[in-house]
């Protein structure tokens, strides 16, 4: 397996997805300047957390139209494995790889916390190693991440099982008091029709190693190496 | 000829803007009564080369379109003036 972590002005959780990809899993990685027009043939995409450009305009806005957009929206479309966590969540959506939008938190304030995560579909590369139900514990630091769908395409989301993650309790209740930045039915991350392009905001990649605090993140960068040996993508 | 151009961005109606929510509550406590709905946009201006005012505003429409603005979460209203 060979991952690119892309590299934006602003992008400050690259270095998470690169020490993740590469020390903790054992993956050759490789950084990509935003600026380049190729991903030198990685078989996984990371959009890594951050301020692209500030978040100037809109979070993500000005990423999203960044010229390696056009080789990560190639990957993705021929069913490359595409993670955007955090910021690269908010860039995938301003890209239209994946649907809706993320709008300020409710709460008006910026959230730097842990929070639990309850998964939600073991159907994706993502999520394949984990269970229906299993509570996930990651971190989140974010301002706007507040996920807004229309109602048509909540429906579409829904029946087609495309929310991996929503936020819960400890002990995996789906409740509001559990929803940490107002996001419409405690969405956490959402897929792309295709199932290969997973965008999510909180942080697998801070969360990937004991002495972090919780190794939880590490299930879904596991996953995705189950995932690439077996179907090879 | 050169025009110069502005668009008004606004949160879209069935969309919460709690940044004008807090800004309505701010006011409240001032005693500002009868101030409501309070929206929070954003406001640019550019000028632009173009034949002709029509022109110029197609140009900036589609530039709303590609960038300055998410359709799914905002509003926009275009003026276009001759300089």
């Amino acid at each position: 397996m060979k991952a690119a972590v892309v590299i934006f002005p602003g992008s400050n959780c690259d270095h998470d997805a690169l020490h993740t990809c590469e020390q903790v899993m054992g993956w050759s990685t490789v950084p990509v300047w935003h600026e380049s027009a190729s991903l030198s043939g990685a078989d996984l995409v990371i959009l890594p957390g951050g301020f692209s450009y500030g978040d100037y305009l809109r979070c993500g806005a000005i990423a999203g139209r960044s010229p390696i957009m056009t080789a990560v929206k190639a990957h993705a479309e021929k069913g490359g494995l595409t993670m955007g966590i955090c910021n690269g969540f908010q860039i995938l959506i301003e890209a239209g790889l994946l649907p809706g939008a993320l709008l300020r938190n409710s709460c008006m304030e910026f959230r730097c916390q842990y929070v639990h995560l309850r998964v939600e579909t073991a159907d994706s590369g993502f999520t394949r190693s984990l269970q229906l139900g299993d509570v996930l514990k990651l971190p989140i630091a974010h301002g706007d991440g507040n996920y807004f769908a229309t109602e048509d395409l909540l429906q579409e989301l829904n029946a087609e099982d495309r929310i991996p993650f929503r936020y819960c309790t400890e002990r995996g209740g789906v409740l509001p008091e559990a929803n940490p930045n107002g996001s419409l039915e405690n969405i956490a991350g959402v897929l792309n029709k295709g199932r290969n392009v997973l965008g999510m905001m909180p942080h697998p990649e801070r969360a990937s190693e004991a002495i972090l605090g919780s190794a939880d993140g590490r299930r879904i960068f596991e996953s995705l190496a189950g995932a690439f040996a077996e179907v090879g993508w | 000829m050169q025009f110069a151009c502005e668009i008004i961005i606004s949160p879209r109606r069935d969309i919460l803007d709690p940044e004008g929510d807090a800004i309505g509550r701010s006011l409240g406590r001032l005693h500002f009564e009868g101030a409501s709905d309070v929206r929070v946009g954003k406001y640019m201006t550019l000028q632009l080369e173009a034949d002709s005012a029509e022109q110029a505003r197609e140009r900036i429409t589609e530039m709303c379109r590609q960038l300055l603005v998410n359709p799914i979460t905002e509003d926009y209203e275009l003026s276009v003036r001759s300089l």
